[in-house]
């Protein structure tokens, strides 16, 4: 690897995790030693709150019930918003009500495994341990999980699991998970125990002294930019996937408030690992502004297929069995068309790439539900899916009771973030990050039904406590409003906001967020190479360039301004694509959703390579046109073996 | 196909706005509505000319951002969220009017922006069961009969978006306060707070610039989650009980 790319930094290490008791016992020692804050004292202390999904909103309120002074921001124009509420399929918890051999340890198991062994031990053994708490703290607050005639919660296996443990409200899971959070913060917000900042959005990080103490934000109806000061703060601003411009994510989801961070010294993550959602809707044509998921328990009961010949643009119906080549059942016998998302994804890329996709620009295949209907009936399969097939119509026009869903795979999460440690914490004191805004539990590739799972941990279970130990040293000194630090920060986001507006050139930002995307898709998506990955960073600065100079953002500063709000995350995620391709490029073994093309066993599936690469790749911002500095954190797998991912 | 766009621009809150025509050309029908107003606004863009402001954010039909206005009715002619409808639902050479939603209670922020925030006060009135974090008892401590469950979820299925009230004559948000009602009123986990919640939050979509519910039902014809108005029967019935168990009115 040539040194112009990234240099190497010290190693890092958790040093939270008390590593001196089994894996089973850590949290509850955590919990132990952590020091605690008197009831009385915490009305003394106040945190800054960024966000109000699962992790964000979940948080907040916890905190606020603790009787902390919590300020909390979001960008859309209420915080029931938050994408959270996307979510379809459900929750995983090791409740084991089903008696099908589920536990703490098998989920456990099934996450580091999942996430092919790219996650930390002590975080994920965490993560299942309080998943039944979740459960139970959603049912408390209402939220109406699907039941069974005795009245008793009802579960179904999710991709990639062998048991029943993942718990769902019909396919709106992750809605109805984010009202009861969002209703135990209007609570809050009603007793008065809530500062709230909704429409504004955080557009850098304060850091004073070596601890973080507030955050410049932009009031998106005034056009104000102000300073919020605080004893902590916690970033709950979700995932990165819209640097490909076209995911399932909402359309105002970004990396900003994460990007700032980055900028003002806090570790970036793993963030090659990218997970690609195998069940989405094609592409229609260029004017298309999001990609939407059919939730993936479809593939409980459709067949995916591509037709044998290259070329065959038959309708499905006329192209009989003997000419349909059902290309996961064959590779994949023993899990066929359950396979991890990673896996069918790359698959039904590879069948397109061969000239064998369908659709109108060959970048689909089929989801084909003829025999689960001929078995079950087209009513059992009404009442099961029928929302999808309605969703499906409606975007498409198609009516797939006879003709099948045409899918294609999409940008769906992303398991790297900021880096934290066992406390949820970064490399900066008092920021504290959640949520998938942090490189999280999930690894190298995230298990279906973890990611409201892990959100819901980290906002009611395991920041509230690890936070507790950091204010304990509390309150901090006050800052001045004039403090040197709050004054270059604010004087920062000012000079970029003029800058973005006096550029006046003759490119609009959302296609040079296409143009990026397509760039990240094509080069820095479900298959990564040496070449390609070198073409992107060859590009994008050229790009970036571009972008400074030739940007036409419309409007004002101090007013309502989407073209300003896009342009300015749009700016970040051309710098994170930079740092994206890097981390991909020296990264050269496959792991879960990071996947190259020169690591791979014969049959084509991906390859780890554990003896140069079983680490985090935590990477430190440097300025402009310096490179990046990779920190290592070595991970190491005590409780469960180092092992190949095999599904078939 | 080509199409005349009718919209609603306003700069602000405090300023008059105006209707003003644009003509969009080579729609595909395949686009969705909300892509359709993407193409504009970038032609708006780079002809120097301010793009028109309306919000979204999922573009599934679950976050509850959008909602305009189309041709009179609340989230056009589907019964579905803005961003799920598609051009494919208009004709060549249509004249279609974009207004943001009307209501006092929903005052305009921009363009067909509007501020919601009424809905979160009603919410915090008293749209939640109170159960700390922690507090919880085993989740199958009390087994909840599925006919009661499925209600409950058919209720709690609002996105909040609006559309209610923007297509209520009298500009009422009964049919949002009701959703929540019903989704709480019929678990157990809600009845300890369900004389206080149905009092607090009906008082304070009064003190809300909202107008009262006369059972007219055009709301439910246009919730693109068909909330029904059942729900509203559900909370002048929890409303009537808890005021002659000798409960003061809030408003």
């Amino acid at each position: 690897m040539p040194l112009e790319l990234f240099t190497v930094g010290e190693p890092i290490a958790d040093t939270k995790a008390p590593t001196d008791v089994p894996v089973p016992q850590m949290w509850e020692e955590r919990k132990f030693r952590a020091r605690l804050v008197n009831p009385a004292n915490r009305r003394r202390l106040s945190v800054i709150v960024v966000g109000t999904g699962l992790a964000g909103g979940s948080a907040a309120a916890t905190l606020a019930e603790a009787g902390y002074r919590v300020k909390n921001f979001w960008f859309q124009d209420s915080p029931r918003r938050a994408h959270s509420v996307a979510a379809q399929g459900g929750i995983n918890a090791a409740k084991n009500y089903r008696n099908d051999g589920d536990s703490v340890h098998r989920l456990f198991y099934d996450t580091v495994k999942g996430g092919d062994f790219r996650s930390r031990e002590a975080n994920s053994y965490r993560l299942a341990e309080v998943s039944a708490a979740i459960i139970d703290q959603a049912v408390a607050q209402g939220v109406p999980f699907a039941r069974e005639y005795g009245g008793l919660l009802d579960n179904r296996s999710f991709g990639g699991a062998q048991v029943s443990r993942t718990f769902y409200a019909r396919g709106q899971t992750g809605q109805q998970l984010l009202y009861g959070a969002y209703q135990a913060l209007e609570r809050q917000i009603g007793l008065g125990n809530v500062e709230t900042h909704g429409r504004t959005e955080m557009l850098d990080l304060v850091v004073v002294d070596g601890r973080a103490r507030g955050i410049v934000v932009r009031d998106l109806i005034t056009g104000q930019i102000s300073t919020h000061l605080a004893d902590a703060v916690v970033l709950a601003s979700g995932g990165y996937s819209n640097v490909f411009y076209l995911s399932t994510n909402a359309k105002g989801s970004n990396v900003t408030a994460a990007w700032r961070a980055h900028k003002r010294g806090a570790l970036f993550a793993n963030p090659c690992y990218t997970q690609i959602h195998p069940t989405c809707i094609p592409v229609s044509g260029d004017y298309q502004s999001k990609l939407t998921l059919m939730s993936e328990s479809l593939r409980n009961d459709g067949r995916v297929w591509v037709p044998k010949e290259r070329g065959d643009d038959r309708d499905p119906r006329q192209i009989p069995e003997d000419e349909r080549d059902y290309f996961l059942e064959r590779k994949y016998p023993a899990f066929g068309n359950l396979v991890p998302r990673d896996i069918a994804s790359r698959q039904a890329k590879n069948v397109c790439d061969e000239g064998r996709g369908v659709g109108p620009n060959g970048l689909g295949v089929y989801l084909d539900f003829t025999d689960a209907i001929q078995r079950l009936g087209r009513s059992t399969i009404e009442a099961k899916y029928g929302n999808l097939f309605d969703m499906y119509n409606r975007i498409t026009g198609e009516d797939a009771y006879e003709t099948g869903m045409r899918i294609y795979p999409a940008v769906h999460y992303t398991m790297g973030g900021l880096w934290v440690d066992y406390d949820l914490e970064s490399n900066i004191p008092g920021l504290f990050v959640i949520g998938e805004a942090n490189f999280s539990d999930q690894g190298a590739n995230r298990l279906g039904a973890s990611a409201l799972m892990q959100g819901l941990a980290d906002g009611y279970f395991v920041l509230p406590n690890t936070l507790a130990n950091y204010l304990a040293d509390g309150p901090f000194p006050k800052v001045a409003a004039d403090h040197p630090a709050v004054v270059e920060a604010e004087t920062a986001v000012r000079t970029q906001t003029e800058r973005l507006l006096s550029i006046n050139g003759t490119r609009t930002v959302a296609s040079f967020h296409r143009e990026l995307g397509r760039l990240m898709w094509d080069l820095c998506g479900m298959e990564r190479s040496e070449e390609g990955l070198r073409k992107a960073l060859d590009r994008i600065p050229e790009i970036k360039h571009e972008f400074w100079t030739n940007v036409k953002v419309s409007g004002e500063q101090g007013v309502f301004n989407q073209n300003l709000e896009h342009a300015g995350r749009v700016a970040d995620f051309i710098e994170l694509a930079e740092l994206m391709c890097v981390d991909a490029l020296h990264r050269n073994e496959s792991c879960g959703g990071h996947f190259r093309a020169e690591s791979q066993t014969p049959e084509g599936e991906a390859l780890r390579d554990d003896e140069n690469f079983a680490y985090v790749a935590a990477w430190e911002y440097t300025p402009d046109g310096t490179p990046p500095v990779l920190h290592r954190e070595a991970l190491e797998y005590e409780y469960i073996h180092l092992a190949q991912r095999s599904y078939k | 196909m080509n199409l005349t766009l009718k919209i609603w621009r306003q700069v602000g809150p405090a300023t008059k706005g105006k209707m003003v025509s644009y003509h969009v050309t080579d729609v595909s029908p395949d686009m969705s509505f909300l892509e359709m107003l993407d193409v504009l606004n970038e032609k708006l863009i780079l002809d120097g000319d301010d793009p028109v402001a309306f919000d979204h954010d999922c573009r599934e039909g679950i976050c509850g951002s959008c909602g305009l206005m189309i041709d009179g009715v609340a989230h056009g002619p589907e019964q579905a969220t803005v961003c799920q409808l598609h051009m494919r639902s208009f004709s060549d050479g249509d004249v279609i009017d974009i207004e943001p939603w009307r209501s006092g209670g929903f005052p305009v922020v921009k363009d067909l922006v509007v501020d919601r925030s009424a809905f979160d006060r009603i919410i915090s009135a008293g749209g939640f069961i109170s159960a700390p974090t922690g507090t919880a008892p085993e989740a199958h401590a009390t087994p909840v009969p599925k006919k009661d469950s499925d209600a409950a979820f058919d209720a709690a299925t609002c996105i909040g978006c609006g559309a209610c009230v923007a297509a209520c004559p009298n500009g009422s948000a009964m049919l949002f306060t009701a959703a929540k009602v019903s989704h709480l009123g019929l678990l157990p986990q809600g009845q300890p707070e369900r004389d206080a919640r149905v009092l607090r939050m009906v008082g304070q979509q009064d003190a809300e610039d909202f107008g009262g519910c006369t059972n007219i039902g055009e709301c439910s014809a246009v919730c693109p989650k068909g909330i029904s108005m059942e729900t509203i029967s559900r909370l002048n019935h929890d409303l009537l009980g808890a005021l002659r168990a000798g409960a003061v009115p809030a408003s």
